[in-house]
């Protein structure tokens, strides 16, 4: 169906240019307070344009922290980030690969009802099971840990139920020929499974980065320590101040800082993540 | 190069569905044994005992001296080419071909000589940097063949190897393993629901039917002496026609109102005694004087041949002559048989009433 139409592209484009930008002001705007000074944005006289204070203004929120609410310096909260996100992205693939390499190629007695408990917990994510897992991750004395961060998040069943549903379309006679050929259970993993699974791990790893590096609820449970806090909770905290007034052009700034990470992911491993979902050549 | 002897082997899963009731088959070195069956009929299930895929349930499956019921699978000293080629999609031809020898610790240099050697007798020498997905169909199944041949195993197993490819590829291919085979000289075991591929490769053809082994021979040995109506049916094309006929006395039964003399006939059957009888369809010739008389529905025409369709006594009838040979606006053939060529069955068990 090619139709030849002058302006065919164009109202398609307007509308799609309308839904960008309604979804990208607001971006936009943090970037923009975020390079202007206190006082310009106190008193309103904050012009859509990028101030002059972007230098500094990020220097401090990075290295320095805020004077008031939360006083350690945003690189910090982003490392803890970073490193909870990682943790649960990769901790995430890794149990996931083997337990559905498990589920899937060998036969031990209770094989599906183990599957099935895994499954099972797709209904129970964090915040229905959250006082439970606090007294554990507590009484572990976890508290303020990274492990006690990404340890529950890292539980759940969707990676094992991803890389089930993939490797049930890995052809039966891969197994054989791989058997045939002299590989065991842990060779045929490495040599055939893995390689295989290239593009569903990196898309794995897109969604539970990005889903890690988001979290808010757990990380404000778990961590009460200012320098162990993640980006989410500090930018939460900057805003509500009660004594002083908002650093808003650090909170902007915060805020504009945590959105890169996930950008920068995504960016970097789009073509492989869709690939990932979509792929269907074995 | 080793010989495969099953003594009684089943199977039975877990469901308590017997695939293969109780076979016992000796393939002499060197040969080339083909496993032909409509599907379901338990070949397959059979091969991949002899692979070592499926569990033995009992009996014994030896390749050369050794019982290997308990051998895993790459200890049995095997190479299996499968339907749909299981080639590693992410690996190059190259490395397909090498992965059985590496994991076996063969050096490296020994490798790369077999894989060169293996893929100059396939003449795939080209793409050996290849991944499998930007290879047609029956370069793939060449490679698959490929990773058999560099191992130099004792027996080659094949399951259903030409099934996805297209005709003309497929008679190509058919040809090419008989001559590897011959010019490598190892012991074959084949299977195929298709029964020209079973006719022409094998030196040693086993039909098989619900579990059971229905008669093994050469292939022109079946063709010519079913021992049963369901290898008389399967084997040939267009299948041999089976009609309803009475015994008439010795050696004399009556088709279709016609009496037929009979070769091959069980001494002892009482007149009056209801048989089957096999008439196949390039056997059937036309008669000057009387013969079975044969209303024609319609006429195929096949180019070289035709094959003339009719009713004889509610059973279903088709004669193939040469094109020319009868004029295709016959309304009634009137027929008559070679009497070695008549086959007769049991209405009931369908075995063959010979002598």
């Amino acid at each position: 169906m090619v139709e030849k139409r002058r302006f065919g592209n164009l109202v398609p484009h307007l509308i799609l240019l309308v839904g960008v930008s309604i979804v990208a002001f607001p971006v936009y705007l943090a970037f923009v307070a975020s390079t202007h000074d206190a006082a310009t944005i106190a008193n309103g006289q904050m012009q859509p344009v990028p101030g002059p204070h972007f230098l500094e203004n990020y220097y401090r929120t990075i290295f320095v922290g805020t004077s008031s609410s939360t006083r350690e310096p945003v690189g910090t909260m982003m490392l803890n980030s970073f490193v909870m996100a990682m943790g649960i992205a990769l901790g995430k693939i890794l149990i996931s690969i083997i337990s559905a390499y498990a589920v899937v190629y060998f036969r031990f007695p209770f094989r599906m009802t183990a599957f099935w408990i895994i499954f099972v917990t797709l209904m129970l994510p964090v915040e229905v099971r959250i006082y439970p897992t606090y007294k554990i991750v507590a009484d572990l004395g976890l508290i303020d840990t990274y492990a006690g961060l990404t340890m529950p998040l890292v539980a759940s069943a969707t990676g094992t139920l991803l890389f089930r549903q993939f490797f049930m379309t890995i052809p039966d006679e891969l197994l054989e020929a791989s058997k045939i050929d002299g590989a065991g259970a842990f060779r045929f993993f490495k040599d055939t499974v893995l390689p295989l699974s290239i593009t569903t791990i990196a898309a794995l790893f897109v969604i539970q980065f990005i889903y890690g590096w988001n979290q808010y609820l757990w990380p404000l449970l778990i961590t009460t320590k200012d320098n162990m806090q993640t980006i989410v909770i500090g930018i939460k905290k900057m805003i509500v101040t009660q004594d002083a007034l908002t650093e808003w052009q650090l909170a902007m700034a915060t805020a504009v800082l945590a959105m890169l990470p996930p950008v920068v992911v995504v960016v970097l491993m789009q073509r492989l993540f869709v690939k990932g979902l979509v792929e269907t050549e074995k | 190069m080793a010989e495969v002897v099953l003594k009684d082997v089943r199977k039975t899963y877990a469901g308590g569905v017997e695939a293969v009731k109780g076979v016992s088959l000796d393939i002499p070195d060197g040969g080339f044994c083909v496993l032909v069956g409509p599907s379901g009929c338990g070949k397959s299930t059979l091969l991949r005992m002899i692979a070592g895929l499926e569990t033995i349930t009992a009996g014994s499956v030896a390749i050369g001296p050794r019982v290997v019921n308990d051998v895993e699978p790459a200890d049995r000293d095997i190479a299996m080419v499968f339907q749909n080629y299981a080639l590693y999609p992410h690996m190059s031809v190259y490395d397909n071909m090498a992965y059985g020898l590496k994991n076996r610790g063969t050096p490296k240099d020994e490798i790369d000589k077999r894989v060169k050697e293996a893929a100059r007798i396939l003449a795939i020498e080209s793409f050996l940097a290849r991944k499998p997905r930007a290879l047609s169909g029956g370069q793939r199944q060449r490679v698959a063949m490929g990773r058999a041949i560099v191992r130099k195993p004792q027996v080659f197993l094949f399951d259903e190897p030409l099934s996805n490819l297209d005709a003309k590829l497929r008679v190509q291919m058919r040809v090419e393993i008989k001559r590897l085979q011959r010019a490598l000289g190892v012991t074959s075991v084949y299977v195929t629901h298709d029964q020209v591929e079973a006719m022409t490769l094998s030196d040693k053809l086993v039909v098989m039917n619900a579990g059971n082994v229905e008669q093994v021979g050469l292939p022109n040995d079946v063709y010519k002496r079913p021992a049963s109506r369901f290898v008389a049916t399967f084997i040939g094309s267009p299948p041999m026609n089976i009609v309803p006929g009475i015994v008439e006395g010795d050696g004399r039964v009556a088709v279709g109102g016609h009496m037929l003399a009979v070769a091959d006939m069980a001494p002892g059957l009482a007149p009056g005694t209801v048989l089957d009888v096999g008439l196949r369809p390039e056997d059937l010739e036309v008669s000057g004087g009387p013969g079975i008389r044969l209303p024609v529905d319609f006429v195929e025409e096949l180019g070289a041949t035709q094959l003339f369709h009719g009713k004889l006594d509610g059973a279903e009838m088709v004669v193939q002559a040469p094109t020319g040979a009868i004029t295709s606006d016959t309304r009634q053939l009137t027929l008559t048989i070679d009497a070695a060529k008549v086959h007769l069955f049991d209405r009931d068990t369908g075995a063959r009433r010979g002598r």
